[in-house]
């Protein structure tokens, strides 16, 4: 099954999209949006993923090692730090609304309020 | 909507989504290729510019000016959040009450935390040669100067920690990145250009402007974690909720 880390990727994504559709709880909805995040990581590793290669580092190693593909690390690096400081933006915001409205559960956050 | 419907409407959603989703990783590269052909131009061009950590050739040097819209989201969600949690006006600001702290956590905790700091600046600092860089350091040296605030309490973290400094720093270390794209622009080249000497393959010295520019995003990201922690401490320790009784109040009020 040379499809199979893909495919895991597509199942992470779907688990997280499932959880943030059925949450009843914000902070809960912004844990399963980093979960939906977290697939592009291992959608990208397992697509610049080489076998018997190492890691694209040549400080200890010679130069016409095979290394896995360094372009889909930096994006997933980049990606993780990115996603946190997110995630912290949002939870923010859900303290906001639990301060403003007094609840958390998106169900209850109906009306708008000007 | 009720809850049915959008977990039927989910349901439908993710069946097309699963389909389309398989479909296309059939017509992916086979899992392990050995065919990389960005990987292995990117190794080739980061040899060129003798920066030993392909990664951080292809964050800082060959698409720099992806990273600097990068740093530039993570300088935003951090004024974002600063801005969402600074007090309100109906929230009143209490004392924190120190608690007990068991002597081996404080031993281990003063211990650790200049070891943890170095490690994080050895980190940043060799982001050209080893895995690291600016980002992972950054977060290293952020999360380590809150071992004071688990080995001790509130006050000595805030007493190690100047939120002002930090906020300052955040700033500095992405104007840092900015302007030290200028250097291409001055030595006749494209903006976030890699002109610099290139210096020895292998050295702390080597890759030109890569580990100029990994300082920058190390001082950014370790001040940027450090005072969205502070924001969100800040709601836990000091800030006490309004009052419960009275109907909540309209921002801005």
């Amino acid at each position: 099954m040379t499809v199979l880390p893909f495919l895991a990727a597509g199942w992470i994504f779907l688990a997280g999209v499932y959880g943030m559709v059925t949450s009843r709880n914000l902070v809960h909805a912004v844990g399963c949006l980093a979960v939906a995040q977290s697939s592009t990581y291992v959608l990208l590793l397992g697509v610049g993923y080489r076998r018997g290669a190492t890691a694209p580092v040549f400080s200890d190693i010679p130069v016409n090692t095979p290394v896995v593909d360094p372009v889909v690390q930096a994006l997933v690096l980049t990606d993780v730090v990115v996603g946190a400081t997110v995630t912290a933006l949002l939870l923010s915001l859900v303290i906001q609304i639990r301060k403003r409205t007094g609840t958390v559960n998106p169900e209850e956050l109906t009306e708008l309020k000007g | 909507m009720s809850r049915r419907v959008r977990v039927l409407l989910f349901l439908s959603a993710a069946v097309v989504f699963a389909v389309a989703f398989t479909a296309a990783c059939t017509g992916l590269p086979h899992f392990g290729t050995q065919s990389h052909p960005y990987g292995d131009r990117a190794v080739h061009a980061a040899l060129q510019h003798r920066t030993a950590n392909v990664i951080s050739a292809v964050n800082f040097d060959q698409r720099a000016l992806d990273t600097l819209g990068e740093e530039s989201i993570l300088f935003g969600a951090v004024l974002g959040a600063v801005a969402l949690l600074r007090r309100a006006r109906d929230e009143n600001r209490g004392a924190p009450e120190p608690g007990r702290v068991l002597p081996s956590t404080l031993l281990l905790g003063a211990g650790l935390l200049p070891v943890t700091v170095l490690v994080g600046v050895y980190i940043v600092a060799h982001g050209q040669l080893s895995p690291g860089g600016g980002f992972q350091g950054g977060v290293v040296l952020a999360t380590g100067l809150h071992l004071a605030y688990v080995a001790a309490d509130y006050r000595v973290l805030r007493r190690v920690r100047p939120l002002a400094v930090f906020s300052a720093l955040d700033a500095v270390g992405a104007g840092a990145f900015t302007a030290l794209g200028l250097a291409g622009l001055i030595a006749g080249a494209a903006y976030l250009q890699n002109v610099l000497p290139l210096g020895t393959f292998g050295r702390l010295s080597s890759a030109g402007l890569v580990p100029l520019v990994n300082a920058a995003v190390g001082v950014e990201v370790a001040s940027g974690v450090i005072v969205l922690i502070a924001q969100f401490l800040d709601q836990a320790v000091e800030i006490a909720p309004p009052d419960d009784n009275s109907p909540p109040q309209e921002a801005g009020t």
